[in-house]
This record gives structure tokens, sequence and C-alpha cells, in this order.
């Protein structure tokens, strides 16, 4: 098994990555981690005539928190952001959720951007990201613009970013005090793609909930936010009826394809019980470890 | 295609410097150029864990690296253990415990053992099936592998990057 021949250009700044992708054209491909475009390119599924390494882009490599708000420069590694004291302060959702993917030795050479920027609806860090309401920074020649994560995911391995432009940050905001998080997820083995995941973030304020988001991955083209199970939630108390109702809110709006992993029914099944389970722990987290 | 591009790194402590195409995969050229032939081909898509090598330290997985992207790289691979004729404590721990069979999957529990050990110099039981759980031995034999890295955790200080 051997990938196409492609030529290879590194690049060491965003400019570098930039020019490059706008010289060479749609038959490029940018290489970040590659744990999963060179599986790709040694299928032969993907063959990219040229391969843009954004390794050497040090400027994207960063986790910078402040005041709350977290910007993570695409290029970090997935290890870094899941040993980062900072981010597991801030933002502990994705520390959790990154730890779900694949394993250690990936995650040495996964990067955070290219997780999001390959976009598989399977991906943990996507969901945790949409449930955070995070906002990713594209730059193209023209300058950059930031897309909310509702609008970055347009399908399956499918984004807003066009052949010339690179994602290049991802921003999310610290929920206040009193918040619990919780990342569960059921795969057929340890560590394994997401037949079902779910992201859930719940805000206690005075015994009731004041703010809670949940997303899923593995039940779409895309994450998806289960917006239904949110609004059944907020301003309530958080009895295990509550949270029932919500899961079940959550899983009558999907409709998840049937694949090799599990039939639709069953995905709509798990998202139920994990909506809940996570729901659940989110709720004793923030409860300071109290149920 | 025949672009050729230098590279250089240090493999096992030896200063190496070829040529090779862009594709050229870091296994393959650890196997074919160099004659390293512990770094074992298995899945050559990142699931098996076979290929595992450290590269700056870091387990990474040489299926799904170029060879040019470890240009003045540090890699290790399991040909760099033993030293002095004398086997690393991991390795003389796999093979008391019989911590391998068919000994496919050997090269890159090592690896992967070494680095597991690094971190986390006494781990329970569990976590070292956890730490070994990305890669593959299809003999099953992940009960004496486990025995195995427990069993050298409980000797010598493990230091990464080292030969014992």
């Amino acid at each position: 098994m051997k990938p196409a021949p492609f030529s290879y250009h590194p690049a060491s700044s965003v400019k570098e990555v930039l020019d490059l992708l706008t010289e060479l054209g749609p038959e490029a491909r940018v290489l970040a981690g590659g744990q999963s475009l060179v599986p790709m390119m040694n299928f032969r599924v993907a063959q990219p005539a040229h391969l843009v390494d954004i390794n050497p882009v040090v400027e994207l490599d960063y986790l910078q928190a402040e005041d709350g708000r977290l910007a993570i420069g695409a290029r970090t590694r997935q290890s870094a952001l899941e040993r980062s004291s900072a981010v597991a302060a801030q933002a502990p959702l994705l520390v959790e959720a990154v730890g779900h993917q694949a394993f250690p030795t990936v995650r040495h050479r996964g990067t955070v951007g290219g997780s999001l920027a390959h976009a598989d609806p399977a991906a943990e860090l996507s969901a945790a990201v949409l449930a955070m309401d995070g906002e990713l920074v594209v730059t193209g020649p023209d300058g950059s613009r930031t897309v909310p994560a509702l609008e970055f995911f347009q399908g399956p391995f499918e984004t807003v970013v066009a052949p010339q432009e690179l994602l290049t940050e991802i921003r999310v905001e610290a929920w206040p005090a009193g918040t619990g998080h919780a990342f569960l997820e059921f795969a057929r083995a340890y560590h394994g793609f997401a037949v079902v995941g779910v992201a859930a973030l719940v805000h206690l304020d005075g015994g009731q909930i004041a703010r809670a988001a949940v997303s899923l991955c593995g039940v779409a083209g895309t994450p998806v936010r289960a917006a239904a199970a949110e609004e059944r939630l907020v301003g309530r108390t958080p009895t295990p009826e509550t949270l029932e109702e919500a899961a079940v809110a959550a899983a009558d709006g999907l409709d998840p394809a049937s694949d090799v992993q599990g039939s639709g029914a069953y995905r709509r099944k798990l998202a139920r019980v994990f909506v809940r389970r996570a729901l659940r722990l989110a709720v004793e987290r923030a409860n300071g470890g109290q149920s | 295609m025949t672009e050729r591009l230098p590279v250089s790194m240090v493999v096992n402590g030896v200063p190496t410097v070829a040529e090779v195409e862009p594709r050229r995969s870091l296994v393959e050229f650890l196997r074919e150029d160099l004659g390293l032939v512990g770094a074992h081909v298995g899945c050559e898509h990142g699931v098996c864990g076979t290929c595992t090598v450290l590269m700056n330290g870091e387990s990474v997985r040489s299926c799904l690296m170029f060879t040019v992207q470890a240009n003045g790289a540090e890699i290790q691979t399991v040909e760099g253990l033993a030293a002095n004729g004398e086997l690393h404590p991991l390795q003389e721990a796999f093979r008391e415990k019989q911590g391998l069979q068919c000994g496919f999957c050997t090269p890159g529990m090592l690896l992967l053992a070494l680095e597991l050990l690094g971190e986390n110099p006494h781990p329970t039981a569990a976590e070292v099936r956890q730490g070994i759980a990305g890669n593959l031995c299809r003999c099953t034999g992940y009960q004496f592998i486990i025995e195995a890295v427990l069993a050298a955790a409980d000797r010598v200080p493990i230091v990464v990057g080292e030969p014992a």
C-alpha cells in the first residue's frame, strides 16, 4: 500500500500556506497531523497532487486563555490540548472529548484544527466545540472570517473552508462557575469511533438549570445540537424526570443513518440513554460532585 | 514523479542522511532504506500500532508519517532498546513473562510500553491495559503483555530515549 505520488511543500508560516494554496490550486491538500488524511492517501481514496505541510507552522501552535476566552491555534496537537491545565480549568469538556479521540499515539500527531477541518461526523471534538458555541477562524488570501461552529460543518467531511483557505484558530468561551460538563460515548471497542457521542454542559443557579447545551456526534452527517433538549432543561430543576424528558426530546429530533456500526433505530436509542447519562453527570459535577 | 528530497535525522543515536520520495512512509524508510526491520508494517492505516516508533521521545505511527516529515527528528526503534548485547529490562520482562507469541506486535508494544512507563513508572494493570489499547495483538496475548510491562515497572527506572 503506497500513496500516489505527490509533491511536498512544507510551509513555515500562515502566509506561506496561503500563498502555496493559491498557487497550487484545488489539487493541493493541507497536511496537518495526517492521522486521517494519510490513511486515505494510503488507500488512495485521496490522491492530492500537492501536500502543503503545516506541521512547521509553529505560529498556529498555541493555547491562550484570557478572561474566560480560550483561543486554540489550529496546529496545536490534540495531546497538548489534553494536557493543558488552562483548558482543563476553562473548557474541561474539550479535554474530556479529545480523550475519546483514538489513542495517545494518534493524539501526539493529530491536531485540533485538523480534526475539526476533517469534519468526520463521529468526531468527538467537533461535538464539544459545537456544544460550547465555539467560533472558528478561517483565513484566506483576503483575510480572516469567523464562523460559528453551527455553520462550520456542512456535511460529512465537508466544511465551509474553501480550497484556498486555512482553519487557523478555534475559540470557545468558558461557562461560569457552577457549570458541569460531560462527554460520554458508546463505541464498539475501547476508544473506537463513536457510534453515538454526547457533549453536555449544565449551568446551575439556585438549584435550577440556568443554561444548558447538548450536542451529539455519530448520529448525522454533521455534529448536531439538541436544541429541543436544551429547551426542556432551562428554567427547570434537574430532577431525573426532567433529564429523561430532555433525553427523549434529543433522541426524537434525530434520524440517524444505519451502517456497519449500528442501525439508525439503535443509534436513536443509544442517544436517549447517553444524553440522559451525560446530563446526570454534568449536573453532578455542577453540584461539585454531589448528585 | 521522481522528485527526491534530502532528509537528515538521528535514528537510534546514529546520524542518518538520505534522499527520499515525498510519499515514502517513515516505516518503509526505516525498513527498506536503513534495514531496520523491527518496526513492522501491519495495517498501513494507523489502526494496528505495530509500526509504532518514538519520534523525539513521543510514540508515533510510522505508517502515517512521511519520511520527509521526520527531517531533523530523533527516532527510536526497537533496535535501539538493547545495548551492549544486553536486552532492555522491558525486553527481558517480555521474554520472561511470555509477553509475545508470534512476535509481530512486539516492537510496537515495547515502544509503547517504554513511553507508558516513562510517563507513569508504576502503573496499575488497568492503566497498562488502557495504555496498550491502541496496539493490536492478533494472538490476543494481551494478558502476558500486561504482566510483562508490570514486571518491568517493578525493576528499574525507565528513561525514554536512553538505552538500558
